[in-house]
């Protein structure tokens, strides 16, 4: 057998999805690298921040990373109670509280019903799927007031329910998932069928378990909308007790008072890495799910 | 006879039934935070409320005042918005496009480590991120950016990006394009890379000659669905992200104005002014921006 020489290159290595290194995917390199870097700034910075002693907070002139790391940002924001007395630990605990009930309920809110609208027969599909489409465009922001209102009526403001039951009915989440049950094949429901199975079993022990890429994709979704969330406990919430993390960190600094602001930078800057690093790391473990749901993202 | 369709339908309905218990906790969740707000902007939009009184029917009252009286929507509100969501919505979604197609001609683990890369930002969103952009672009000396550019001796004195109405604008637009390769970005890579290589051995042997015509006889019409899907995310995205400029200047209104954007002046007569009623007409006319943004994508990448 002849060695492969470093400067053979196969023809399926240049164009679209190579599978390996070609001399003509260096200019992309070369736009891509700088550009990534770039963009890693902000983020290479939040780590940075996070760890930087008071002195390299506020040093002049300012250095971007650290020289001596240290806990001290950390160990401050937690010893801190804030203004109102609650400790940082309950806005974590609401937090984590928030988004796991929200990440778990948007994944079975979302998947029964696109199990009904990509593998059952009734009226209203076609029609209840074509609303979900438009809906797509949904802007949230664009009706706050309306929604404040039905919050209001319905009691929920500040309640705990609120950070959860408003952000269950996500149309891209539903939208994902019935275009990835599309892609099943009717012939495995059928015989299941024909087993006596009923639409629960179906939809437990083969919908579930096959669409699983999909179902991670709508959980980040679900994880990152809720987890990063400051507008509710912003304006449905005035208990401190209920309000979250990602809301904490943006009173850190926003509070215009001079002197909170200098003392606020470090645990401000401990609190964003807080709130990033769980952000990053569930897309890592869950990114090739990511990509194979999006195969299916197209809109006919 | 009578009966027997009556059977008919029940025994119909008994078979769907199953059926409507799945979708049931969707929609009436849908039902209650989207389809019923929709509905209530565009109600109330023909309304007189200040959450005291119960709304009082005024007719068009609110968009002859909105076209005509609103000076500030009409001469920062609309125009910023409309500057802000082009750059941002299609500015966005063509860089998108273009990385997307980069990273598609790199192997597996350069490329997955790229689109890491270039999403990681889109995960947090603009406002969590707000108090690391407030740090780097900080007014005084000792802010980074200033700090930077003095060292370099591109300015002579600190600039306070965020309160001066020259820079907001341009600041808000980069880093809400920084955020903006999300889903729409990672549908369209995803799509690209779905394309079926023969694709482009056929067009080559047709006389497809450069990239350029490739990317426009074969990769976009390959993956038109896609496309759209980037382009309504992308569209939802711009308008979605409205909020930036009152995060990083910290003040709504923006100073001078400078970064108000229609969600902010929805907020600013809602929360602020109370006047529902006129907040919901500005509501309405942010949905029909969207929706027009909307047809405008489906009538390049629909597939008929």
């Amino acid at each position: 057998m002849r060695r492969k020489r470093w400067f053979s290159y196969s023809l399926r290595d240049s164009g679209m999805n190579p599978r390996g290194f070609h001399p003509s995917q260096l200019k992309f390199y070369l736009v891509l690298a700088p550009l990534a870097a770039f963009m890693l700034l902000p983020i290479v910075f939040i780590f940075s921040h996070a760890f930087k002693p008071p002195e390299e907070l506020f040093a002049y002139p300012p250095r971007f990373f650290v020289v001596r790391p240290t806990l001290k940002n950390f160990t401050d924001l937690f010893a801190r109670i804030s203004t109102s007395e609650v400790p940082v630990s309950r806005y974590l605990f609401n937090s984590v509280m928030v988004t796991l009930l929200t990440v778990l309920a948007s994944v079975v809110v979302g998947s029964t019903a696109a199990f009904a609208l990509s593998k059952k027969r009734f009226r209203l599909k076609q029609t209840l799927f074509a609303i979900n489409t438009v809906a797509l465009m949904f802007v949230p922001v664009a009706v706050t007031i309306p929604r404040f209102l039905i919050i209001q009526q319905l009691g929920l403001l500040n309640t705990f329910w609120v950070h959860i039951l408003p952000a269950l009915a996500m149309p891209v989440g539903l939208f994902l998932l019935k275009q990835f049950m599309d892609a099943l094949p009717n012939e495995i429901i059928e015989a299941a069928q024909i087993d006596g199975a009923t639409d629960w079993q179906i939809y437990w022990h083969i919908i579930v378990p096959l669409t699983r890429p999909a179902l991670a994709t709508i959980a980040i979704l679900a994880f990152q909308a809720s987890w990063n969330n400051v507008d509710t406990s912003a304006m449905y919430i005035n208990d401190e007790n209920l309000k979250t993390f990602a809301f904490y960190l943006s009173t850190l600094t926003s509070t215009t008072a001079g002197a909170n602001l200098v003392a606020g930078q470090g645990m401000a800057a401990a609190a964003s890495l807080i709130v990033f690093v769980p952000n990053l790391i569930i897309f890592i473990l869950l990114q090739s799910q990511v990509m194979s749901t999006m195969s299916h993202s197209g809109l006919k | 006879m009578q009966t027997d369709r009556r059977n008919h339908m029940i025994g119909q309905w008994r078979k769907e039934a199953s059926a409507y218990v799945f979708v049931a906790p969707y929609a009436a969740l849908f039902a209650v935070f989207i389809a019923i707000p929709v509905l209530a902007a565009f109600l109330l939009s023909f309304t007189f409320f200040d959450s005291i009184q119960p709304p009082q029917f005024n007719g068009l009252l609110n968009y002859i005042v909105l076209l005509t009286q609103d000076d500030i929507f009409m001469r920062y509100v609309l125009p910023n918005t409309i500057q802000f969501a082009v750059l941002v919505g299609p500015g966005g979604y063509a860089l998108a496009f273009l990385l997307a197609w980069m990273l598609a001609q790199l192997p597996r683990l350069p490329r997955a480590i790229f689109a890491l890369i270039l999403y990681s930002p889109s995960m947090t969103g603009g406002v969590a991120m707000a108090v690391v952009w407030q740090t780097l672009f900080s007014g005084d000396q000792n802010g980074y950016l200033n700090s930077f550019l003095l060292s370099l001796n591109l300015i002579q004195a600190p600039i306070q990006w965020l309160q001066s109405p020259e820079y907001l604008m341009t600041i808000m637009i980069i880093v809400t394009l920084w955020s903006s390769m999300g889903v729409g970005f990672l549908a369209m890579l995803a799509g690209m890379l779905d394309i079926n290589p023969e694709l482009y051995e056929a067009g080559a042997l047709d006389g497809i000659s450069s990239r350029w015509q490739e990317i426009i006889y074969i990769t976009i019409p390959s993956m038109k669905p896609q496309m759209l899907f980037g382009a309504v995310m992308a569209i939802v995205g711009a308008f979605q992200a409205g909020t930036i400029g009152v995060a990083l200047s910290g003040s709504n209104p923006t100073p001078r104005y400078a970064g108000q954007l229609i969600v902010n002046h929805i907020e600013d007569y809602g929360f602020l002014r109370y006047e529902m009623g006129y907040a919901a007409a500005v509501s309405v006319v942010l949905l029909l921006m969207v929706l027009l943004f909307n047809r405008l994508a489906n009538k390049l990448f629909r597939e008929d």
